[in-house]
């Protein structure tokens, strides 16, 4: 049940929880580092001790704010927490501190270029500051479930999309902008492992040109984009099913199984819930001034789809390249430091960086702030090909050296003595000493035999440790051996 | 010695007439003999309390001119602000095990200004009751009359004053819960202006009304406590920054020329004898130079259905944290998780908590909040602007604390409609976020008469030069009950 | 206003208060009562009445994103009524 007919069209929403990358909590002093020992970071307030009162982080308006003007949203100039009441033990105050109906980040845009080149312009609905929730651990302890709270009241962004997305390839299209997004931003460290960077999807489907939404299942919490797009396939597939069999779909939570690539009602979160929302009395109103929101401005830097036009622009690179290259800030930070640092053209050094070092970064899973080749040095050594000392084959071997040693590419070439051999007269005579000692691979050759030229080429090579200058060797080898 | 005011006994240990330690074993001595009576304390710290006399004594021997304001004095805290290493019971079950891990920015400050705390007093539970009879401690006796409620919910606090058990005391306020028990145990007690007394590790009941303030025997002491309680605290976000003025320096202004407002709403359903008793209180005014007017308070009936709505409402969401998984009670042998939550809710709660937690969540809830919560937010604003209006007019606001003295124990603890109607004249101040004080204006057959002072914003300092004056005038304030001689 | 006996009870789950049915009763027929004086301001022509949440005609005010709490987990969990391995207990929740 993968293929979608296609009579139908899918309807997705996400709303996805950004953790903010702040030191300290949204309402407490105390540290909001993730991985510290079960409940060493949950203070007073986070705990819910009687008496205890909530005071707001000033760094999270800065970065919902900044937030809000890369999508050009409205800024909410004066926002209202409110309280979401239910009761669940990783909720220490039995309320989350939320905001409802005076959300700080109001409409905004944000440019989405799916995989396969359609450009998009998908509309965020909101984005609202909240406070996280504790863990709890199920399997530890016989027959209880542990509750850690130092993730209570870590600052989340949770940023709402349009119902706008029509496939699960576009749902993921917009995921890894978004991502990219915050990364630029400097407001979240995106790491999914950890949970900094969460998403539910609100599905539905539809006959197609319907002018109503069908009746849509949230799934919550993928921790991946693979399963992002897994589950909404899944559950694309699961709700047309149900509907061609003459079913209805049930308004309700699903979650996604990952191990068995299916999503499940998870009844124990449908117990008609009614949250109470009401302002939170013991925080007044946010007031958000023009002059800070005009402060924030200045501090903004290039976001993703700027970049990717001006290296378009700029290095006259392709939209796909320009794309790749700008999906992750620091991917596309050091290919310009490695630019910058090269005499290789723009177009191999992108090359370099999309090709040979992610695919080491890949394989060795790090990422691209751990690459023990730097850019500068990865600079270096395109400029040795680009100055032909070394051949392409060569530079790739210097580069797994550089990888392991982490020395300079001039260091490795000259020490062992990898500069590429442009002197056309040593070459001639190796060319002529190999045409004498194989006489009839020559004869066959000027016979007409002509993939008998790669032979050749194979010996030059050899013969010269692989530093011949494979241009020239073609170029010699090609009048020599026709006589 | 036990009835001299906060301000006779600092001149006493200033003069080293008295020490603070024999003042502080004077004082648990006549808690010991006095408190199985009245059961105005939950816990008594006397060991602690005496080594921080011995320690008074000390600093005063060795440094008099920098000794803090209030050095060895005696006081008592109400049950609901935490202190660090002492149990903090909210008067509840559901915190009957509960020792605070940190101290209340007013229990700090009172320290700071060299005050000892000899305990923690009862209170209704979680601060919610007029009467104190809605502690899981038992209820609270009237120092005056035994057969009679002291007030509530700072009934301990009240009753411990009054019957010469301590000589100050902080309550808090969210009703009426300082001003209604000052008035039935005749005390001075004051709820300042909303934010300007931390309510950082104060229990909250309803964050938006809550208020801390302290009881004592006269305007002079109130005015040296609210010195020490008041002030900006980074903590709570509803604190007001603005710097806190000495709240003694105008108590001795003339109070000629003030106009004083009478709202006749708060007037017309009171009896005979108090009617007559508030009449002489208020003559007194006008002989030292008030003008009374007449003025209106039209949506004055709105105060208590719109309290009984908003103060429910915080509540229910203020009380959700008491689950039974971090701390306080927890039931036996939970089958489940929800059977955690409601049978540790259901055991550790008492009636009226419950009550009003019920309300909340209904008035809260998908359906219903249009027509109580946000209907009683805007009738809540009606009550303001009133008030906003009548203070363009006049100084301050004169009405009875109470609709009438104290009331028997029993009489109205099965009747909560009648029992909410207590606090009518009250519950308007909190909604507001104004402060008032109630000072003794008389007694109605041996039990004492409160007269309530409303003022405008951060208006304290006026409200207490008024008693002030009024109390250089009358000695009711100085009365005490003779069996607690 | 009517108010169910059902209504109170579920209202009582929603709060998660457990109750008897003896006290679910009375505690129905004094909301009731309540409920009597409460409505009186379902009268109360508000229209064009701005909601007031607080007194306080305010902003919120913020602090420095500074770590200023230390790790005092041993003191908190001493309160804890069931806890190991520095995790608070609860039943088992089931997902």
């Amino acid at each position: 049940m993968t293929t979608t007919k296609s009579e139908w069209e899918s309807v997705i929403g996400l709303e996805v929880h950004v953790q903010l990358a702040t030191k300290a909590k949204l309402f407490s002093g105390a540290s909001a580092h993730y991985g510290a020992k079960p409940n060493s970071q949950a203070c007073a307030v986070d705990l819910a001790f009687p008496g205890v009162l909530p005071v707001l982080n000033r760094e999270v308006l800065t970065m919902a704010v900044r937030f809000g003007l890369s999508v050009n949203a409205d800024i909410g100039k004066r926002s209202i927490f409110a309280r979401k009441n239910y009761f669940y033990p990783d909720l220490p105050k039995g309320y989350q501190i939320t905001q409802f109906e005076h959300p700080i980040v109001g409409r905004g845009t944000l440019p989405v270029i799916t995989e396969d080149g359609r450009n998009l312009s998908i509309g965020i609905t909101r984005a609202h500051l909240e406070e996280d929730a504790g863990k709890s651990l199920h399997d530890a302890f016989n027959s209880m479930t542990g509750v850690d709270l130092n993730r209570a009241g870590v600052p989340l962004l949770e940023i709402v999309s349009e119902p706008e997305l029509r496939s699960a390839a576009e749902a993921v299209a917009y995921l890894k902008t978004l991502h990219a997004l915050v990364g630029y931003l400097q407001i979240c460290d995106g790491n999914l492992q950890e949970g900094s960077f969460r998403c539910d999807a609100n599905v539905s489907v539809r006959k197609k040109g319907a002018p109503e939404f069908g009746t849509r299942a949230e799934i919550k919490n993928v921790n991946s984009f693979r399963f992002v797009e897994k589950a909404i396939e899944y559950e694309i597939a699961r709700q047309i099913q149900v509907l061609e069999q003459g079913g209805t779909i049930v308004q309700e939570t699903r979650l996604y199984d990952s191990a068995k690539n299916e999503t499940r009602s998870m009844r124990s979160k449908e117990n008609a819930n009614d949250y109470r929302y009401f302002p939170d009395p013991d925080l007044l109103p946010v007031e958000v001034s023009q002059a800070f929101i005009d402060e924030v401005a200045t501090t903004m830097p290039e976001l993703p789809w700027q970049k990717r036009l001006r290296l378009q622009q700029e290095y006259a690179l392709s939209e796909y390249d320009a794309n790749v290259l700008t999906s992750n800030k620091a991917l596309c930070d050091f290919f310009e430091e490695a630019l910058a640092h090269t005499k290789a053209s723009a177009k191999i050094t992108a090359n370099w960086v999309m090709g040979e070092l992610s695919a080491l970064l890949n394989k060795n899973n790090l990422d691209i702030e751990q690459s023990p080749i730097s850019a500068r040095a990865l600079g270096g050594l395109l400029s040795h090909l680009a100055d032909n000392i070394i051949s392409g084959k060569i530079a790739k071997t210097v580069f797994e050296k550089m990888w392991s040693s982490g020395e300079e590419a001039s260091v490795i070439i000259e020490r062992e003595g990898l500069v590429q051999e442009n002197d056309s007269a040593a070459l001639e005579k190796v060319i002529d000493e190999l045409m004498l000692a194989n006489p009839s691979q020559l004869a066959e050759y000027r016979s007409g035999k002509d993939r008998l030229f790669g032979y050749f080429v194979g010996l030059v090579m050899k013969q010269t440790a692989g530093k011949a200058n494979p241009a020239q060797v073609n170029e010699l080898l090609k009048q020599k051996l026709a006589g | 010695m036990h009835f001299k005011s906060l301000t006779e006994l600092k001149l006493a240990l200033h003069k080293k007439e008295v020490s603070s330690h024999e003042l502080v074993s004077h004082y648990l001595k006549r808690i010991e003999r006095f408190n199985p009576q009245l059961n105005a304390f939950i816990t008594v710290t006397g060991e602690s309390a005496l080594q921080e006399a011995q320690k008074a004594d000390t600093l005063r021997a060795r440094d008099p001119e920098n000794a803090p304001p209030l050095l060895g004095l005696p006081m008592a805290h109400k049950d609901l602000f935490c202190t660090d290493g002492v149990k903090t019971s909210c008067a509840s079950k559901m915190l009957d095990n509960f020792i605070a891990p940190y101290d209340a920015t007013v229990v700090t400050k009172c320290r700071d200004t060299g005050l000892i705390t000899l305990g923690k007093t009862n209170m209704d539970e979680f601060a919610m009751g007029s009467s104190n009879e809605n502690s899981f401690y038992g209820p609270v006796l009237n120092p005056w009359n035994t057969d009679y409620v002291p007030g509530g919910s700072s009934g301990g606090s009240a009753a411990a004053v009054a019957a010469g058990l301590v000589p100050a005391a902080t309550g808090t306020d969210t009703g009426g819960s300082i001003r209604q028990p000052a008035a039935l145990c005749g005390l001075t007690g004051l709820k300042p202006t909303y934010g300007r007394v931390s309510r950082y590790g104060m229990v909250a009941f309803a964050s938006s009304l809550d208020q801390g303030g302290p009881f004592a025997k006269s305007a002079e002491d109130v005015a040296l406590l609210l010195n020490a309680m008041a002030g900006f605290d980074e903590r709570d976000s509803t604190s007001l920054n603005v710097p806190v003025e000495d709240y003694t320096q105008h108590l001795n202004r003339s109070i000629a020329g003030l106009k004083i407002g009478l709202p006749k709403e708060y007037f017309s359903h009171v009896s005979g004898p108090m009617q007559k008793t508030l009449e002489e209180a208020l003559k007194v005014l006008e002989k030292l130079g008030a003008t009374l007017v007449e003025i209106s308070l039209p949506h004055a009936d709105l105060a208590i259905p719109t309290y009984y709505v908003l103060a429910p409402a915080e509540c229910s969401s203020n009380l959700s944290r008491y689950d039974g998984v971090r701390y306080g009670y927890r039931c036996e042998n939970p089958r489940d998780l929800n059977d955690l939550y409601l049978r540790s809710r259901g055991e550790g709660f008492g009636t009226e908590v419950k009550r009003r937690i019920l309300i909340g969540t209904y008035v809260l809830s998908a359906g219903y909040y249009d027509a109580y919560y946000l209907q009683a937010q805007k009738t809540r604003q009606l009550i303001k602007q009133d008030f906003d209006e009548a203070f363009k007019k006049v100084d301050a606001i004169a009405s009875p604390t109470t609709p009438t003295p104290a009331f028997k124990i029993g009489e109205k603890v099965s009747d909560p409609v009648t029992m909410y109607q207590c606090d009518i004249y009250t519950l308007a101040l909190n909604l507001a976020g104004l402060p008032g004080l109630s000072m003794p204006a008389g007694f109605i057959n041996g039990l004492p008469v409160g007269l309530q002072l409303m003022g405008h914003y951060m208006q304290e300092s006026k409200l207490l030069n008024i008693a002030h004056q009024y109390q250089c005038h009358s000695d009711w304030h100085q009365q005490h009950p003779t069996a607690m001689e | 206003m009517t108010l169910s006996i059902k209504k109170v009870q579920e209202t009582a789950y929603l709060a998660r208060i457990a109750m008897s049915d003896a006290e679910l009763n009375r505690c129905h027929h004094e909301i009731e009562q309540i409920f009597t004086l409460i409505d009186q301001l379902q009268a109360v022509d508000t229209k064009g009445i701005t909601p007031l949440a607080h007194p306080q005609a305010s902003q919120q005010r913020t602090v420095a994103d500074k770590v200023t709490e230390s790790d005092q987990h041993e003191k908190f969990q001493a309160l804890a009524p069931a806890k190991q391995l520095d995790y608070y207990l609860v039943p088992q929740v089931i997902e």
